[in-house]
């Protein structure tokens, strides 16, 4: 199986496979910020991104729920699926997309609501809620997945700003998946944090995996190893290596990616 | 010697002092040099310049401006004491109506007496006032003299004219500050003052809580009462800019905010925005004739066609909307600021989730941007309600208390403009209370540009 892994192209069937890129290449203008990337993401695993700064894995990162729409000189070729789906055809929607697709920025940004509305923000919008008693179940239970809910059931009604900025992340978890997500993608989400609070989330990770396909972009690379099962390794906009965690970390295949790990670079 | 020649000639010696002062530093500065010590200079020859330049102009300007106040007093003084004035008359009146002719004679201009006790006054006020004018002359001279010798004596290579030189230039932009601020604060003090003095004609009640306002029967003598109550006024004013023009601007001013942070192009906002903003740089005037040329006898047509009674070619509606539109920049640019100000982060959170452009602007940007486009409408109620022009020229002046828009009603701004204008006496109720709607005008204001900034700066504290 590991050795499948490492060609990239043909994933092993015996995963979901949830979403796949093929040929991605990103520009931004005249610059091409990602060249030519393949990648599966399944279900089962938890994929990391690392690579060093600028190598384009945040970018990456931003073209699986077409976050890279709201940049206006980003322009994306090649083709991403999500189920099968082409999310860049025009009949996709991206309201729909970003909804099945979840996000979870580098800093927390929870809006400057209640810790409730921050939570019933989505299922709103999305119409996930029929009436209030359903509501409540909803940000109940995505309180409890993100693990806050015992830290903020006596105080839903505070604002979501005057958490703790681990707190704050969990509850943009939480936030995201209130909506019920297939993917949840993480965008550095405990550079901001401490290491107590960056180590919640990382046990949060842990239980959230098998339900939801998660990629999580780090810079960190023992945060890498920790939580994930899959990890791709970005460099100057190309994917120089994608595999089994394990593996990358203890016997990577490719020079750049060794030089890497042994903090040569980066 | 007359004014403008002494000034001319302190001028001159300034001009003098400058260019010797300034020559006679670079000499010694090019000698010390020699010596090839790195502190032997001081300051640029230049500074020198107007050290001593200053010192000959500042000390003597200083006496001239002192002179001018204290002089005609001594004139007047050394008249009075002249065997002349022993025939003057008693009483202050005429005897300052003769003194002032025979000054006008004096200093030709006016040809002749009335008076003949003035004529006979005519000499010694000539003689009076060319000996004090030669006097303060000849004492501003010796000042100015005096003054450029002694700096003229303190130019050394290494003398830091610089610093003084900066330390005069620093008072000299205090004081131009400080003039600001005094002249507020005596604007104030005149304004209370002359609305005490209101007050002791009407009482504050009356005043503040009436609803008939007549003041042309108080003056025709019908008596104070019941003829000062600005409750009418007040609810033009408020009618007008704090809800016409505020139904007009903020829906308008907002959402152009929106287009303009949300959806509008570089370009397009490079262009809009300026255009946008140009509105507040047209003339008040200018929006006045077009209130009421063409806006409100179109609007009183159309009530007309449809109706309504009591339609008024000058209506609140017309003052309103034109005023409303005049004040679209204001909302637009403070809302456009605090839209901006929430950080991109947050509409990207909300994106994210699924949420559309317009859900993420009504649920997330609106709602945190909100302390700021509050502060920024309490800033145009303000402005709106102290506004003058389009209100004199299209709400008219009758002090109707009406919800009808289409009725005319008048302002307190309105009413300053007519109680003010043409001939007055200073001293009955009519013209007084001027000062006192003056008065509730500033302190209204004045309350809402605070409570506008504190919100405004509470909620700016919360996102940096």
């Amino acid at each position: 199986m590991t050795a499948m892994i490492h060609e990239q192209h043909n994933m092993t069937p015996t995963v979901e496979t949830k979403m796949t890129a093929r040929d991605v290449k990103v520009f931004y203008g005249e610059k091409q910020a990602i060249k030519g990337v393949s990648i599966d993401v399944d279900m089962d695993n938890v994929t990391a991104f690392i690579g060093p700064s600028g190598c384009g894995k945040s970018t990456f990162l931003r073209t699986l729920n077409r976050m890279n729409d709201t940049v206006a000189s980003a322009r994306v070729e090649g083709t991403i699926t999500l189920d099968g789906e082409d999310i860049y055809a025009p009949s996709m929607d991206v309201v729909q997309l970003r909804a099945r697709v979840g996000m979870v920025f580098q800093k927390p940004n929870p809006f400057p609501k209640s810790i409730y509305e921050n939570i019933a923000y989505g299922p709103r919008i999305h119409g996930l809620a029929h009436g209030k008693a359903d509501l409540e179940v909803i940000v109940e239970k995505s309180l409890r997945r993100a693990g806050l809910w015992d830290e903020v059931k006596d105080r839903l009604h505070d604002s979501g700003t005057a958490l703790s900025g681990g707190q704050q992340q969990r509850l943009c978890i939480g936030r995201a998946i209130a909506v019920e997500p297939e993917v949840i993608l993480m965008d550095e989400p405990c550079s901001a944090l401490d290491p107590i609070a960056t180590a919640k989330i990382e046990e949060l990770i842990h239980e959230l995996r098998g339900r939801y396909a998660i990629v999580i972009v780090t810079h960190n690379m023992q945060q890498a190893a920790r939580v994930s099962q899959r990890t791709a390794f970005f460099h100057l906009g190309e994917l120089v290596e994608y595999g089994v965690t394990s593996d990358i970390f203890t016997n990577p295949r490719q020079e750049r990616t060794k030089d890497y790990i042994t903090g040569r670079y980066g | 010697m007359t004014g403008p020649a002494i000034l001319l000639l302190l001028a001159g010696l300034g001009a003098i002092a400058w260019v010797s002062a300034r020559a006679r530093a670079m000499r010694l500065q090019t000698a010390a040099r020699a010596s090839g010590r790195r502190d032997a200079v001081h300051s640029l020859p230049g500074y020198h310049g107007w050290y001593v330049a200053l010192w000959t102009l500042v000390p003597a300007g200083i006496f001239l401006a002192v002179w001018a106040n204290v002089a005609p007093g001594l004139v007047t003084e050394s008249v009075l004491s002249s065997p002349a004035a022993q025939s003057l008359p008693a009483d202050d009146f005429s005897r300052s109506a003769i003194l002032g002719e025979a000054r006008a004679i004096a200093v030709g201009a006016q040809a002749g007496a009335f008076n003949p006790l003035s004529q006979g006054l005519v000499e010694p006020y000539k003689d009076a006032i060319g000996k004090y004018g030669m006097a303060g002359a000849t004492l501003a001279i010796v000042l100015a003299f005096a003054g450029g010798a002694y700096a003229f004596t303190r130019v050394r290579p290494d003398f830091r004219t610089r610093t003084r030189v900066e330390r005069l230039v620093m008072a000299t932009l205090l004081i131009a500050s400080l003039l600001a601020i005094i002249t507020t604060l005596g604007i104030v003090a005149s304004l209370l003052w002359e609305s005490f003095r209101f007050f002791s004609m009407v009482s504050p009640i009356d005043f503040l809580f009436g609803i008939k306002w007549s003041p042309q029967s108080a003056a025709l003598g019908y008596g104070n009462d019941d003829a000062f109550g600005a409750v009418p006024l007040f609810w033009g004013t408020i009618f007008i800019g704090a809800i016409i023009a505020m139904i007009v601007a903020i829906p308008l001013g907002l959402m152009s905010a929106i287009y303009l942070t949300q959806y509008a192009s570089p370009t397009v906002r490079k262009w809009m925005k300026p255009t946008l903003e140009m509105l507040a740089g047209v003339p008040t005037v200018v929006y006045g004739y077009f209130a009421a040329l063409t806006i409100a006898p179109a609007l009183r047509d159309f009530a007309v066609k449809i109706g309504i009674h009591g339609a008024s070619s000058e209506s609140a509606l017309a003052a309103g909307l034109v005023m409303g539109v005049m004040i679209i920049p204001f909302v637009s640019s403070m809302a456009d600021d605090s839209i901006a100000a929430v950080p991109q982060s947050m509409r990207d959170g909300s994106l994210a989730m699924g949420a559309t452009t317009s859900e993420t602007i009504s649920r997330v940007l609106i709602p945190a941007a909100l302390p700021g486009v509050v502060g920024g409408v309490l800033l145009a109620v303000s402005r709106a309600i102290g506004e003058t022009m389009i209100v004199v020229m299209a709400a008219g002046l009758a002090a109707n208390l009406t919800l009808n828009p289409f009725a005319s009603v008048t302002t307190v701004t309105t009413q300053i403009v007519q109680l003010l204008t043409g001939d007055q006496e200073f001293d009955s109720a009519k013209t007084l209370a001027a000062f006192a709607l003056g008065l509730v005008l500033f302190i209204v204001t004045l309350l809402l540009n605070i409570v506008a900034l504190r919100v405004v700066k509470k909620y700016r504290e919360a996102y940096e």
